[in-house]
């Protein structure tokens, strides 16, 4: 009996796997075959061709791996619907060349292995030309080998680890944002020239992030100054030991390099113990408005209210995009046209500016490469350097530096937004180099909005 | 398709069977779906361990994504630093895990229902934290790379990831057929002895506490060879791989395929693996906005589960059992009933009849 119940069996669970098979396939409609990746003439006058994977007659078609959800999610959340806003303006206003840029951003949670399986799907299956703005040092060191090994340009990584720029490793990959080392000399030659003789401690992520900015940090702050180190890992929100540790080390002055949300713990965890150090925060981590929202959101979690904008002012921070508190400017006067016609719903705040801002760029990128672009010709068109644009310090593309803006200004919140109180910095990425201020002033906005070619 | 029907030759006959579906699909497929179908095998691979676990010795745990870690690391550590092939590098991860299966199982197999569920909890979340602990070896939160090719034989222009889904189904095919050997030994008859009435087992000359070890031996050494194989595929092993969302996505999986039932593993694995791709691509399709879109496949999930849990309670193997049944085409014989059932204890039960009995005496 035994026998023929398993005999009995055996049709369903062929007709299972069948099912199974079928499920699968079905998966594959979307199985795409654009671009044949040939090389063709560049001349202003030649007819737009699908030049390479992504590109066709009409269309541009980059990908994006972003936290929509998860840890990270909140304020960087908003920094793709913001590039997709740049996007739909420079496309409304006759495209790249023509060709209007579609900007597929899928969410990944800020989970490496998320990250690795929706970048296959961009690259593999919807044969993007390009990964843009990739956001996260974790996340997207899982997919920078097999970006090159894929040949796919991998353009503006939205981290500032100094591991974006190895042009002999990694030839497709180029950072966009201030790294984090540069950013730590910068702060750190702040602190030392205007809190000599102060206690200063560190409190940081524990990772490359936080790391290259303590790298930065010690290069200018003598070591006899620093009272305290202090780490965090962002999966344990529990951050009051270190707080304590900070507090009992009598430190005046904390620098924290952390993201928007352990900003905010800090901040918190300081109050309940009643320690007042001066704050000096990475500038991924004090976006103003996201910071007294979430400063708002967790104090309301634990029965108090507090008031963010009061909570976040005096905070110390550098800037390497214009300031949003200078309306005046011609790119943050830009960016608020464009974010109010595409991105209405989102908060005009630094994570928008960045999305931007980083979209500008990569048309910038895109009108170098030419009218027919190879992933090639994109790669040579940003080593061979691109125009400042929204960046207040000039860029290092070039083809033996894959870092992006090279300097920042420093500045205190006031009122929700940073003010600057010095003049533009620059500096490389070596501990001899030095800190040197940025002559005359940064170039205007295009009145069309648009980069010339 | 109860893992006691099934012969040996059966068994050999479906999973070649499989195999010949794998290897079709992989060429027919993108290579994105190569990827997909890797994915796939390696949520098999951990799910069959953990659905062996629950559904025949009735022990729960949530900490089978750190077992996936520790074979994960094993992998990256071996092939970095002492650049062994790949295949030996699975054995070894896999005795690695077994390892440290064997050694959460004698303290989990003192514990029972949320006691063990708590246990293994504290490890899933404790053990990846480690990597952070000690970045020196680990390489903290960055990880570690991991360089996997696919060998030069099959010329130049073979697609990685196609090689990457063969090798992956084939340790998830071996991987089923001895679990489904093992299910229907006397190991395998033990394990459900165990969870049905351990006294009954123990008068009956089992050995309790060594069966309960041994399944969780095996079901971590499951999960092991599946970290080896996420290493391999992802080219990166870092701990936010391996947070305790994965061990509980392994459990979802299990209970959504039907616990207990190795079918059921497969089941449960491409509701994980497809669920979320479908639904953003769904999501996105549509035009909705980015913060109800992101949040979609989060959505979809939790309502599949739902569904599956309020249609199907013995999971999709069951459901679909039922369905067969419903439409004749295994005509239901009380035997047969009551077989099924007996292989598909649901996760609530199984804990409950050691009391249910206390109660009575």
């Amino acid at each position: 009996m035994k026998r023929s119940r398993s005999h009995r069996l055996r049709l369903p669970a062929i007709a299972l796997v069948a099912t199974a098979a079928l499920a699968v396939a079905a998966c594959s409609s979307s199985s795409s075959s654009s671009g044949s990746g040939t090389s063709s003439g560049s001349s202003s006058s030649a007819a737009l061709t699908a030049s390479a994977p992504g590109i066709t007659a009409t269309t541009i078609t980059i990908g994006s791996h972003q936290p929509l959800t998860g840890p990270a999610a909140p304020g960087y959340s908003e920094i793709a619907p913001a590039s997709a806003a740049y996007f739909a303006y420079v496309n409304a206003n006759g495209g790249v060349d023509g060709r209007k840029i579609v900007y597929k951003y899928l969410d990944d949670g800020y989970n490496p292995t998320t990250t690795a399986s929706v970048v296959r799907q961009l690259v593999l299956q919807d044969n993007v030309y390009a990964i843009f703005n990739g956001l996260g040092t974790p996340t997207h060191l899982a997919v920078e080998s097999f970006l090159n090994a894929q040949k796919v340009p991998d353009v503006f990584v939205a981290s500032g680890c100094d591991c974006w720029d190895q042009p002999s490793t990694d030839p497709e990959t180029f950072g966009w944002q201030l790294d984090y080392i540069r950013e730590g000399k910068i702060l750190g030659q702040y602190i030392a020239q205007h809190f000599a003789g102060k206690k200063v401690a560190y409190f940081y992520q524990d990772d490359e992030f936080g790391m290259d900015g303590v790298k930065g940090l010690d290069m200018e702050i003598p070591k006899s100054m620093v009272v305290s180190r202090q780490s965090y890992v962002d999966t344990n929100v529990n951050i009051g030991p270190q707080v304590a540790a900070l507090r009992a080390s009598g430190a005046q002055v904390v620098v924290s390099f952390s993201i928007p949300a352990f900003t905010a713990l800090l901040k918190l965890n300081s109050l309940k113990l009643g320690y007042s150090p001066t704050l000096v925060v990475s500038d991924v981590g004090e976006d103003p408005i996201t910071l007294s929202g979430l400063l708002e959101s967790f104090a309301k979690q634990g029965g108090a209210t507090v008031n963010g904008n009061e909570l976040t002012a005096g905070i110390i921070s550098d800037g390497y995009l214009p300031t949003l508190g200078d309306p005046g400017n011609s790119w943050i006067a830009l960016f608020k046209k464009v974010h109010d016609q595409y991105d209405a719903k989102a908060p005009f705040d630094g994570n928008v500016l960045y999305g931007e801002a980083a979209a500008y760029t990569f048309v910038q990128a895109m009108l170098k490469a030419g009218r027919n672009p190879t992933r090639a010709d994109l790669v040579n068109a940003i080593n061979a350097g691109l125009p400042q644009g929204p960046f207040v310090a000039p860029s290092a593309y070039s083809p033996t530096d894959h870092d992006g803006v090279t300097g920042a200004y420093i500045g205190v919140i006031d009122n929700g937004v940073l003010k600057p109180e010095t003049p533009v910095y620059t500096t490389d990425t070596t501990a001899t180099g030095a800190i040197t201020t940025v002559p005359g002033t940064q170039p205007s906005a295009p009145t069309s909005g648009i980069p010339s070619p | 398709m109860t893992m006691r029907s099934l012969s040996l030759p059966r068994i050999l006959g479906a999973a070649l069977a499989g195999a010949a579906i794998v290897v079709i699909l992989s060429i027919k497929l993108n290579t994105f779906r190569d990827y997909q179908i890797a994915e796939i095998a390696i949520y098999v691979t951990a799910i069959a361990g953990l659905t062996v676990l629950t559904g025949l010795s009735g022990q729960i745990s949530l900490g089978n994504g750190a077992f996936m870690a520790v074979g994960a690391y094993t992998t990256a550590l071996l092939m970095l630093h002492l650049g062994w092939p790949f295949i030996a590098v699975l054995v070894i991860a896999a005795i690695v895990t077994a390892a440290a299966g064997a050694v959460v199982g004698v303290a989990a197999a003192r514990l029972h229902g949320p006691y063990l569920a708590g246990a293994t909890l504290m490890l899933g979340v404790a053990l990846p934290a480690l990597a952070n602990a000690y970045p020196g070896i680990f390489g903290g939160d960055q990880g570690l790379n991991v360089v996997y090719t696919a060998p030069g034989f099959l010329g130049a222009s073979f697609p990685l990831t196609r090689w990457q889904a063969w090798v992956c189904s084939a340790v998830a095919l071996v991987t089923l057929v001895l679990l489904a050997n093992l299910a229907r030994s006397r190991v395998g008859r033990n394990w459900r002895a165990v969870r049905d009435d351990e006294v009954a087992a123990a008068l009956a000359g089992v050995n309790v506490a060594r069966t309960r070890v041994l399944a969780f031996v095996v079901s971590a050494t499951c999960a092991g060879m599946a970290g080896a194989l996420l290493a391999i595929i992802t080219a990166l092993v870092a701990p936010g791989a391996y947070t305790i969302t994965l061990s509980i996505a392994l459990l979802t999986g299990a209970v959504i395929g039907g616990l207990g039932t190795l079918l059921g593993a497969i089941w449960g694995s491409l509701v994980i693996v497809l669920v979320p791709t479908y639904a953003t691509d769904v999501a996105t399709s549509h035009g909705l906005s980015t913060t109800v879109a992101s949040n979609i496949p989060v959505a979809a999930y939790g309502v599949v589960l739902i569904l599956v849990m309020l249609i199907f309670p013995q999971g999709i193997q069951g459901g679909l059992l039922w369905l067969l049944r419903l439409f004749g085409i295994s005509a239901a014989r009380p035997s047969h009933t009551a077989s099924t059932t007996d292989a598909m204890p649901s996760a609530g039960e199984t804990p409950a009849r050691p009391h249910e009995k206390e109660g009575t005496q």
